[in-house]
């Protein structure tokens, strides 16, 4: 039998049913993993005590015959999700030391469902960032190297420690953030599965917030199968956040038939951006032809505001975010920078505790958002959110599914791309867009790079049809038969 | 339109960040030519586009007015970095 942490979260729900090994046993293999895998920084906060104490409690309600969804299963949490009594930083020091009184939604849907938690990911700060570089804890190193060369990559981000892990065997899935690609950007550095869930689909409840019109919590998995059984113990409904949507969850296993003949996939010209990879142009051909083989119909399709959804984003996000982080004032949690005066002492504490992209943000979020900018600049964008949105509309009148790159490169090094953030904000062109939309999409390892790194396929579907985007990504899946691994595997020898 | 030092200097006020005068500069290059970059917004016409408040369609849900949760002060403070009696401490604010 394979070693524990190389099943998928499916084979140890089996080997759990078949008794074949318990909880315990599962969650101490991926302990001491997360353990020999320190040299990647890819957690914040381990909690191998309370992972084996869940362990514990998951064996008993097993043999009571009570086995949850994720029964046992062992994940890491993205430290952005408040767990009850364990540090929750949002990589940012201005959350020192913060031990949220409460659970997450989505963090307690998934205790409910029996997971186990093996602790909280690192990331970057705020989920601002495509890098993970700019997490207070540090840089995240991506467990893949380019072929002949040892540099160090980056794992993608926001959610890249989340990434990190789950490629190199730590923990079986993991949670992850997207606000206009934290999920889908990381699964495509990392050669994981990442699925970010209609806008609704998901609570936010809990979730320290980035840009609340945007940010929703999903999986990052090894499998499609894997991506289908955690966002479904993830979803649901909850009072708590208004904009969750009151539907039931489907049982999106059961969308994974395989059977894609006659759906109509859309390929939409405009993706076709100047200066294209090859290598990324040769592999969205080859899933179109994967998909086309498959018995579906490839169609074109025209998004004619796909170039100004990225403008619009960094209107949108950062005042959405100057907004929601003015809550770090120094006075009822996290850092204080003390001082005589109270506006000194916040601007203290918030100018020690936010790093530069942060700031930065806060500060074009700030001036967008400011008396006389508020129309021309904020406004503006959202008039042509609403552009792109109705774009999306009018394809999905045509079209079952949408087929695309998740992201314009492959990973690369640390330091690369880090002097401009306009050259590093381009890494979200083609995952944007269906953010802005609120649509469901998720990234497949689909093929290699010219130096032998993981390039993932992006499908993004109508709003709450996640069933028919993990159907055709199951399809695209089976084809790429993606079996690439990363240079470290944290199990092994 | 373009960001200057004083116009930084005016938002990280606004802001409440404390940005120290060395990096003023820095900061209102970059958002020059974030800001630049944006916009390329203007050369659409979205002249009677309705801008987007909702991304899925729904009416905000409302709820019996009726208290849910409470009577936890201790949970309240516990992360405070510094409190009194159950009150957050904060610098003197009126002489």
């Amino acid at each position: 039998m394979a070693a524990l942490t190389e099943l998928t979260i499916a084979a140890a729900r089996d080997g759990l049913a078949k008794g074949d090994f318990t909880a315990i046993e599962l969650t101490a293999a991926h302990l001491t993993a997360m353990a020999a895998a320190r040299s990647l920084n890819a957690m914040i906060t381990e909690t191998p005590d309370k992972a084996k104490a869940m362990a514990a409690e998951s064996d008993k309600r097993r043999r009571a015959g009570q086995a949850g969804l994720l029964e046992g299963i062992p994940l890491a949490i993205k430290d952005l999700f408040c767990t009850e009594g364990v540090l929750t930083t949002a990589g940012s020091h201005i959350l020192d030391g913060f031990q949220p009184p409460y659970e997450s939604t989505v963090t307690a849907n998934l205790w409910r469902h029996g997971a186990v938690m093996l602790g909280k990911a690192n990331m970057d700060e705020f989920a601002m960032g495509s890098s993970n570089m700019t997490s207070f804890y540090g840089p995240v190193e991506s467990p893949w190297r380019r072929r002949g060369d040892n540099r160090t990559l980056v794992p993608g981000g926001s959610s890249g420690g989340s990434a990190a892990v789950v490629a190199a065997r730590c923990a079986l899935g993991a949670t992850g953030t997207d606000t206009g690609g934290s999920i889908r950007q990381p699964a495509s550095f990392c050669g994981i599965v990442g699925f970010k869930p209609t806008y609704g689909r998901c609570s936010r409840w809990g979730v320290v917030a980035f840009a609340s019109s945007l940010d929703q919590p999903g999986p990052l998995t090894r499998t499609v199968r894997d991506a289908a059984l955690m966002l479904g113990a993830m979803a649901g409904h909850d009072p708590k956040d208004s904009t969750s949507v009151d539907a039931p969850v489907p049982d999106y296993q059961a969308a994974l038939t395989g059977d894609i003949r006659g759906l109509k996939v859309g390929i939409p010209k405009e993706y076709r951006v100047d200066g294209m990879a090859v290598e990324i142009d040769a592999l969205w051909q080859q899933g179109i032809d994967w998909l086309r083989q498959a018995g579906a119909e490839p169609v074109e399709i025209s998004l004619p505001h796909t170039h100004y959804a990225l403008p619009t984003y960094y209107i949108v996000a950062p005042a959405e975010a100057s907004s929601n982080l003015a809550r770090y004032d120094g006075v009822r949690f996290g850092l204080r920078v003390p001082a005589e005066k109270l506006t000194e002492m916040y601007e203290g504490t918030r100018g020690e505790g936010f790093g530069a992209e942060v700031q930065r943000r806060v500060l074009i979020g700030t001036y967008v958002l400011s008396a006389g900018y508020y129309d021309a600049y904020y406004n503006k964008a959202r008039r042509v959110r609403t552009l792109i949105a109705n774009d999306f509309a009018k394809a999905f009148e045509g079209v079952d599914v949408i087929l695309t790159p998740t992201a314009p490169s492959a990973a690369f090094a640390v330091g690369e791309k880090m002097d401009d953030p306009i050259a590093m904000y381009l890494n979200d062109v083609f995952t944007v867009p269906s953010s802005l939309a609120g649509l469901p999409a998720i990234s497949v390892p689909a093929g290699l790079s010219g130096d032998g790194l993981p390039l993932g396929l992006q499908l993004i579907g109508r709003a709450f049809d996640e069933g028919t985007v993990l159907k055709v990504a199951g399809v695209l899946e089976e084809a790429a038969d993606f079996t690439a691994e990363p240079a470290f595997i944290a199990g092994r020898g | 339109m373009s960001v200057d030092k004083a116009m930084v200097a005016k938002i990280a006020k606004l802001a409440h960040l404390r940005v120290p005068e060395e990096k003023l500069d820095g900061l209102a290059g970059e958002l020059n030519n974030i800001l630049g970059w944006i916009e390329q917004l203007s050369e659409l016409d979205t002249d009677g586009v309705e801008p987007m408040t909702s991304v899925v369609a729904m009416t905000l849900p409302q709820r019996d007015d009726v208290k849910t949760d409470g009577g936890r002060p201790e949970d309240v403070v516990r992360n405070a970095p510094e409190t009194v009696g159950g009150y957050f401490v904060v610098p003197k604010v009126v002489e």
